[in-house]
């Protein structure tokens, strides 16, 4: 067992576990984008931000990749860390504003506006389809591609996979994606859990591409007519 | 392509960690670019996904999945290019060829790439074509440098090029010099020796211009044959040097005046040499 200070408070952990494993074992909230259980951690949209260390030597490290050790200083909700979380939703939503996810978090902390260039995104590069593909479904239909601005998600060459079951998990996992689908809760199909006024598969021609699992699709019944 | 190229290439790398990138390599320097069916093959023979080789393969800048024209023309815009006008010359060479960055003109020519530093800052703006940098480009020498490079930048002009300069060369044996002021090649006396090549003697004069391969043979030696070269003095067998680095052939020993050795491949047509001014021969 690990004995570790969090938020001034001795907490005993099992060894080997992470400080979000921690934090949230103890109850105090971490937002997360690219972190579910069962997928390795990956340390991608930095939101789990946690500041570890006293005074000067005090570093912002991510909590869902960062090893519980004895005797650490862990703050999970200090001024910093909620500075440095404000201009990361910043930035998420300078990239994605379309995600219910992302703005719901932006409220939470109230982010009002972003200062930054306006994009329209639809993936943040978490990398959680990615490893949902890989690791739950053995697959590896899909991966990052091309790199910098340019990287992307997908499949190579963009060519329907072989490998891909179209069991959706990737876009049930996806914080941002437009292609959500909320096929067990048709009846949130329209206002949608992506908070689209429009949903996007109105918009696309290719109906096809959206592997969509709702029967009846009230979508598609508002666009037949 | 063939499958089988590219399932030798893949063996070769078989068991070495991080062999990827090196087939890739390996694939495009053969084909010029990475053709989707090799990327493939390369998963299926590494056993890995073709999702993971599709990433690297988009990863590295080096790599391309397009096929690439004759030359590939890369532009710095490295920040000390870009600061003396890179991105003008880069501009110039896409009206020149009449393409965007990034793609291969119509006539599969040229590839016209931008690069984000070559390393060598001081130089700059550097353009590199097949290889070869030029430095200190300016709008004006784009269209020099494209008729450059469409007549062959490997054809090295002997007259005036800096880099190669005349050696003066000895028998290993007699230590009888081997120079013949009668014969002259690249306009300077010729390195005479014998050679005897499908059961026949005859004279060879090389070029002494270290970095011209230009000789003068009274018989004509087929492509990649091998021949003995002998002192046209004791007739000594010249060999004992070290094997070519780039074919494997025995070298022929020469000693420079001055000191050093100078060997020279005996595989016709190969470029291998090895010029060592430090010591004598062994």
């Amino acid at each position: 067992m690990i004995t570790l200070t969090m938020n001034g408070l001795p907490v005993t952990v099992e060894e080997g576990s992470t400080l979000l494993e921690a934090a949230r074992f103890f109850g105090f909230p971490i937002p997360t984008l690219c972190h579910l259980e069962g997928l390795t951690p990956y340390g991608a949209c930095r939101l789990c931000l946690v500041e570890v260390g006293r005074g000067d030597k005090a570093k912002l490290v991510t909590a869902c990749t960062y090893p519980a050790a004895d005797g650490l200083v862990v703050r999970t909700g200090s001024s910093r860390v909620i500075r440095a979380r404000k201009m990361i939703l910043e930035l998420l939503l300078a990239s994605c504003p379309q995600s219910k996810v992302i703005q719901d978090l932006a409220a939470a902390y109230e982010v009002r506006q972003q200062r930054f260039r306006q994009e329209y995104e639809d993936c943040i590069l978490c990398g959680l389809c990615v490893r949902m593909c890989e690791e739950q479904m053995r697959a590896k239909a899909i991966g990052f591609r091309g790199r910098g601005e340019r990287r992307s998600v997908g499949t190579p060459f963009d060519a329907p996979s072989p490998a891909c079951r179209l069991c959706g998990g990737c876009m049930y996992v996806c914080p941002a994606c437009q292609l959500r689908c909320t096929y067990h809760e048709p009846e949130k199909a329209i206002c949608g859990s992506c908070a689209n006024l429009s949903p996007p598969c109105l918009e696309k021609r290719e109906f096809d591409d959206l592997m969509c699992f709702m029967a009846p699709c009230v979508a598609c019944e508002i666009r037949k007519g | 392509m063939s499958s089988e190229d590219v399932s030798r290439i893949v063996e070769e790398h078989a068991g070495k960690p991080g062999g990827l990138i090196g087939i890739l390599q390996e694939i495009q320097a053969r084909y010029g670019y990475l053709p989707p069916d090799a990327l493939g093959a390369v998963a299926e023979g590494i056993g890995r996904s073709l999702t993971d080789v599709y990433g690297v393969a988009t990863f590295f800048r080096s790599f391309s999945l397009k096929p690439r024209g004759k030359h590939l023309c890369s532009v710095c815009l490295g920040t000390a290019c870009h600061v003396r006008g890179g991105a003008v010359i880069a501009e110039e060479f896409g009206r020149a060829l009449n393409v965007a960055p990034g793609e291969t003109t119509g006539d599969r020519d040229f590839t016209l790439e931008t690069v984000n530093c070559l390393g060598a800052c001081a130089l700059g703006p550097i353009v590199v074509v097949d290889g070869h940098y030029f430095s200190n480009v300016s709008p004006v020498r784009v269209k020099e440098i494209l008729e450059k490079a469409r007549n062959g930048l490997d054809n090295v002009e002997v007259t005036t090029d800096q880099r190669i300069f005349p050696v003066e060369v000895s028998c290993p044996r007699c230590n009888h010099s081997l120079m013949d002021p009668a014969r002259l090649v690249d306009g300077q006396p010729s390195i005479s020796v014998t050679v005897v090549f499908a059961g026949e003697h005859f004279r060879l004069h090389l070029s002494c211009l270290y970095g011209s391969y230009n000789v003068e043979s009274e018989r004509e030696i087929p492509r990649d044959a091998l021949a003995d070269f002998f002192c046209p003095h004791c007739h000594a067998h010249l060999t004992g040097g070290s094997n070519c680095l780039e074919c494997g052939a025995p070298m022929v020993p020469m000693i420079v005046r001055g000191g050093g050795i100078v060997q020279i491949c005996s595989r016709r047509g190969c470029r291998g040499h090895l010029l060592d001014l430090s010591g004598g021969m062994q």
